[in-house]
């Protein structure tokens, strides 16, 4: 298979203008006569639902919440990078560009990450002129904050509801088409598989959550706007729903799966304190703004924080990295919370935890200020750990926040299936090995907004009128393996619940997958998996039938799924023999324990093939060319 | 701890529910709600029994997607906080704990404590929004927005559409959740122009759903997991009649 | 229907309506209440009779008069137009319900003390302004000119502790009912501003209380010292 990115020629600030105009138009009165299906509704899915709307294409938008505006995007609190430089700090669409693939440890495509440098800027124009009421200074323009792998400011935020508004703002979009008749909203309806016929996607079969109606809808071009695959941890930043299957269904239909084991552990979330934990919550980056990270120096000190003295305690963020300090990317932070950890000076009960203080920042600033900036956090970290932040430090821990891996795609956002396109989280493209904070919200918005509008005519415009009948034998097909499989879930009459399988297959990627691997145990895990796997099509317990609102069986098809991707995610973990960013192998770090590239042999995007059940899935390699930046080892010191 | 959990079982949108009593046993008082309704379903999974259906999704207090009315009151017992974030430590042991769902005309129950908030999506779609498509916008800071009008429609977009408001008003009024809408788009510049219109399109399509009016009695406010103010009302009412008087919708 | 029926039947018209005559209806009390003060003029009841007169002939007053039966029975009609859509919008109720902890009871309960209040009406009506108007009523000469004696009318039905005591308790129900009302009425209007609605909510606090207490004294004035 050939990976061809479809890269434009020609200089880096050129290569998205150029493609524009070379990319073939759909006549406005003919772009009525296409049919698109976009599924899930977070910030990618509703901007692009809502502008392909507005050109004039039909829109089926599907979601499995009760309503698109529950995506999960409205989780995001920190902000929204773009690059206004509005405050004049020698912020430009370059340096947001280099900082993007600097952060992402060099494992990015150097056009994708410009072209989102470039619509950064047209994001917040569009965001503000839509109504989201990003926070402002007293003379009315817009306020920026600084986040973590940036020395600039040139993060636009809602308070710490950045995700949210920028949601709201999409979903009233999506509204607003969904009222002028232009989309067809489908809500509690989750997709099962994808169709392809003749080489194209040309549909999906979904199940009715309410129902359980499992439906075909072909359309001449499948957008997957799902989100990422955190779930495969059980615990994870992300919500409950959030599942791979999308995604994953899309793989075995054919889509290359790209860099599963990049995935972000977030620095600062509130640490795991039970087993029945059925998730993580994550306190903004922003934090990292005014908090001080710090240990104990002594192991196993056991005293109260306000009783360690300031000579006693290892501000070991500041200490490493002088010039970035507490602001270093995530991966930097989350492996060094790790390291101080496993030393055994954690705080807390549990001792997986550090201390994020914001002692030094209310007596320089004042309670009301940090109120102003952080209150609503936290409040949110009192309601859930009963400890009050203005008096005592916060305690943190990393948790599993984001996937930079995905469905691989082309400059063009599509995946290796014909007519089957990935926006937002779910794909690969953007962030490399690691992501930036407040870089996600704007990727999937540039994806959704400003990429595929103009990406997805060129592939449409190809297409017949006709969509092909959801009677083909393709649909039948499917919708009869789905059925079936959701017999086969059904009838197991095991004796283990879905959620007993999802812990275990959590725990075994968190200690051999998560934030820093060994070929000896991914090689252990991913025996380890394959048996978990085979007990689970033998001894689940679900109860029920399809025919009703069933949430046992909404959860065990989802589960089947991240079992196989966890495996995959394992397969790759094991192959890349270096480390970057968010994939840290012990095997390959400097002296100083910082992760170390191997750009020689590993300077390209891993790209899997599913081969069939229990078959070996097979890497295609896409050659990351570097013309505009210089690979050096990053460095936040 | 332990508790006796009264828990309202309906199989569909169709049959005719009732209360069932389940008890809980050995709680953490550091659990969220959620996750002791996560014991319960686990307990009753194994027991061979239907699990109890509830909407939830991100479990941190902000997709709106959890509801529920606990011990007589949505979200439950601790102000200024949605289901998922309540926790037990807010129950003592031996508590007896009454779980329903959201009662409106306008939000029949799907399933057990499942509730059909569509009607609110519907309210969004007959005018939530500033008609500006993709591409049209001008530069952000072009036009300055006083930082305190800024605040206040962040304050009043910060609604999670979780439908509180409803299920605490004696009138299941959605004014609340109409109200914030219309006045983050009212407040702002960008929203003025649409402003008439939005208001009617949204207030007739809210009575059109079957919810009732508002009396102000304000436990919509009060029970507002994120505090939204009933001067959004006030404002609302404002906007639609000065929009009834002087617009040419006839 | 058209622009003008659609609004006043939409559920924030029927607030407005509310609003509109409850707050007429208000300003007609503090007017009421304090013209009766001449009850306790303690002059055999001369003043109170000028003033009756006065009130039933002035052209300007009876103009106002048919607003206020007008304003009286629209806020009645409108009070169960809103009242059948709020029932109907909750047709299932909560098994266990305390949400009583979130609102005051004067606000939930208008409906019912509204009702009360409209009883006392019909009977204060009818004692009073049915005898005045239609009924056999004694006459008095002041200054050569003759006045229908309605102060003897007043004085005698103060006099029955019964009735007495049945107005003192209907003015504790209308001072619940003003405590919500007032604000309320502002509130429907649009009228809630941040200087203004703490000032707005004394008033109305101050009112729901004077008012009421300023009726009552009058029969129990009348029964313990006239």
């Amino acid at each position: 298979m050939n990976l061809d990115s479809k890269i434009p020629e020609g200089p880096l600030a050129e290569k998205w203008t150029k493609h524009k105009f070379n990319v073939k138009l759909v006549n406005p009165a003919n772009k009525r006569k296409y049919e698109i299906i976009v599924v899930g509704t977070g910030l990618a899915g509703a901007s692009a639902a809502a502008s392909l709307a507005e050109l004039g294409y039909n829109v089926k938008a599907f979601c499995f919440q009760d309503s698109p505006r529950r995506a999960h995007s409205i989780a995001a609190q920190g902000g929204i990078n773009a690059a206004k430089n509005y405050q004049n700090d020698g912020d430009s669409v370059f340096r947001l560009f280099y900082d993007t693939i600097k952060g992402g440890d060099y494992r990015s495509r150097e056009g994708n990450v410009h072209r989102l440098a470039e619509v950064s800027v047209n994001i917040i124009d569009q965001c503000v002129a839509q109504g989201v009421p990003f926070a402002r200074d007293y003379g009315g323009l817009l306020a920026n904050r600084s986040f973590g792998g940036a020395q600039v400011s040139r993060t636009f935020y809602a308070r710490g509801q950045t995700g949210q508004q920028l949601l709201l703002g999409a979903y009233s979009a999506l509204s607003r088409q969904v009222a002028a008749g232009k989309v067809k909203l489908y809500n509690r309806t989750e997709l099962l598989d994808v169709v392809v016929i003749d080489g194209k996607a040309q549909g999906i079969v979904t199940r009715n959550l309410i129902t359980g109606k499992i439906e075909s809808h072909s359309a001449h071009a499948v957008l997957l706007c799902s989100g990422g695959y955190g779930n495969v941890f059980f615990l994870s930043t992300n919500a409950m729903g959030s599942n791979a299957t999308a995604a994953w269904r899309a793989h075995k239909k054919g889509a290359l799966f790209a860099n599963p084991c990049y995935t972000q552990i977030h620095p600062t979330c509130i640490p795991v304190h039970g087993t029945y934990q059925s998730k993580l919550t994550l306190m903004s980056e922003s934090l990292r703004n005014d908090g001080r990270v710090w240990v104990p120096k002594e192991k196993g000190d056991k005293r109260k924080p306000s009783e360690i003295p300031e000579n006693e305690r290892d501000y070991y963020l500041e200490r490493k990295y002088p010039s970035f300090g507490n602001l270093v990317p995530r991966d930097v932070a989350s492996r060094n919370a790790k390291y101080v950890c496993d030393e055994g000076r954690g705080v807390g009960s549990t001792g997986l935890a550090v201390y994020l203080d914001f002692a030094d920042a209310i007596k320089r600033d004042g309670r009301d200020v940090i109120e102003a900036k952080y209150g609503n956090l936290f409040e949110m970290y009192e309601r859930i750990t009963d400890s009050d932040p203005y008096k005592e430090p916060m305690m943190i821990y990393p948790a599993v926040h984001y996937t930079m891996g995905g469905l691989w795609v082309d400059y063009n956002l599509m995946t290796s299936v014909p007519g089957l396109y990935a926006l937002g989280e779910c794909n690969f493209s953007d962030h490399g090995a690691n992501r930036l904070g407040a870089s996600a919200l704007m990727q999937g918005l540039a994806d959704g907004y400003f990429v595929i509008p103009y990406t997805l005519g060129d592939y449409v415009s190809q297409m017949p009128y006709e969509k092909v009948s959801t009677d083909h034998p393709e649909f039948k097909k499917s919708e009869a393996e789905v059925k079936a499989q959701i017999d086969k879930l059904l009838s197991i009459n095991g004796s283990k619940t879905v959620d007993q399988f999802h812990k275990e297959l959590g725990q075994i990627m968190w200690d051999y997958c998560g934030m820093s691997r060994t070929a000896e145990g991914l090689t252990k895990a991913k025996k380890m998996v394959q048996e978990l796997r085979a007990e689970y099509w033998k001894n689940l317990k679900t109860i029920g039938s399809n025919e009703e609102l069933n949430i046992t069986l909404e959860k065990a098809y989802r589960v089947a799924d991240f079992m196989e991707l966890g495996e995959l995610m394992i397969d790759d973990a094991l192959m890349r023999n270096e480390s970057c960013g968010g994939h840290f192998r012990e095997e390959y770090q400097t002296p100083e324990g910082e992760a170390k590239r191997d750009d020689e042999n590993f300077s390209f995007v891993g790209a899997w093939e599913y081969k069939g059940e229990n078959e070996q899935a097979v890497l295609h390699k896409e050659e990351l060319k570097f013309e505009n930046v210089k690979l050096t080892q990053r460095s936040y010191k | 701890m332990n508790l006796t959990l009264k828990v309202w079982r309906q199989k569909d949108a169709n049959s005719k529910g009732k209360i069932e009593t389940y008890p809980v046993t050995d709680i953490s008082s550091d659990m969220s709600f959620l996750e002791m309704l996560d014991v319960l379903n686990e307990q009753l999974l194994e027991k061979g029994e239907d699990p109890v259906a509830f909407d939830h999704d991100c479990r941190e207090g902000i997709c709106g997607m959890c509801s529920l009315f606990i011990n007589g009151r949505p979200h439950g017992p601790q102000n200024a906080t949605t289901t998922c974030q309540l926790h037990m430590r807010k129950f003592k042991d031996g508590d007896t704990i009454f779980i329903e769902p959201w009662r409106a005309k306008a939000f029949p129950v799907v399933k057990d404590l499942v509730v059909d908030r569509t009607a609110f999506d519907n309210i969004i779609q007959a005018g939530g929004y500033i008609s500006v498509s993709t591409g049209n916008a001008r530069d952000a800071n072009e036009t300055p927005i006083p930082k305190e009008i800024a605040d206040q429609a962040m304050d009043a977009a910060s609604c999670i559409g979780c439908g509180a408001c409803v299920a605490a008003c004696k009138n299941a009024s959605a004014m609340l959740f109409v109200s914030a809408k219309v006045s983050q788009l009212a407040l702002l510049p960008q929203g003025k122009p649409e402003k008439q219109k939005r208001v009617e399109a949204m207030v007739a399509q809210m009575d059109k759903e079957g919810f009732g009016a508002c009396t102000n009695t304000g436990a919509c406010e009060a029970e507002c997991p994120k505090e939204i103010s009933i001067t959004n009302i006030a404002r609302m009412n404002r906007e639609y009649f000065s929009a009834k008087l002087s617009s040419n919708n006839t | 229907m058209s622009w003008f029926t659609k609004t006043l039947t939409s559920s924030i018209g029927r607030k407005l309506m509310m609003a509109l005559t409850g707050l007429f209806l208000i300003t007609f009390l503090i007017i009421h209440a304090s013209g009766n003060l001449q009850l306790l003029a303690n002059d055999g009841g001369k003043a109170f009779n000028l003033y009756t007169k006065f009130m039933t002939t002035s052209p300007i007053i009876k103009t106002v008069s048919y607003i206020l039966y007008t304003s009286i029975i629209v806020h009645v009609i409108w009070a169960i137009l809103l009242t059948r859509l709020n029932v109907s919008a909750r047709p299932q109720k909560y098994e266990y319900d305390k949400l009583g902890q979130s609102s005051t009871w004067a606000s939930r309960s208008m409906m019912l003390l509204g009702t009360i209040i409209l009883i006392f009406l019909v009977i204060h009506m009818k004692t009073f302004w049915f005898v005045y108007k239609f009924g056999e009523i004694g006459m008095v000469t002041y200054d050569g000119v003759e006045y229908k004696d309605l102060y003897t009318v007043v004085v005698n039905a103060f006099k029955n502790p019964l009735y007495t005591g049945f107005y003192v308790v209907s003015m504790v129900f209308l001072a619940f009912h003003l405590a919500h009302g007032f604000w309320s009425g502002f509130q429907t209007l649009g009228l809630n501003h941040k200087k203004y609605t703490p000032l707005i909510k004394t008033v109305g606090l101050i009112i729901a209380i004077v008012i009421p207490v300023v009726f009552a004294i009058q029969p129990v004035y009348v029964l313990l010292f006239a």
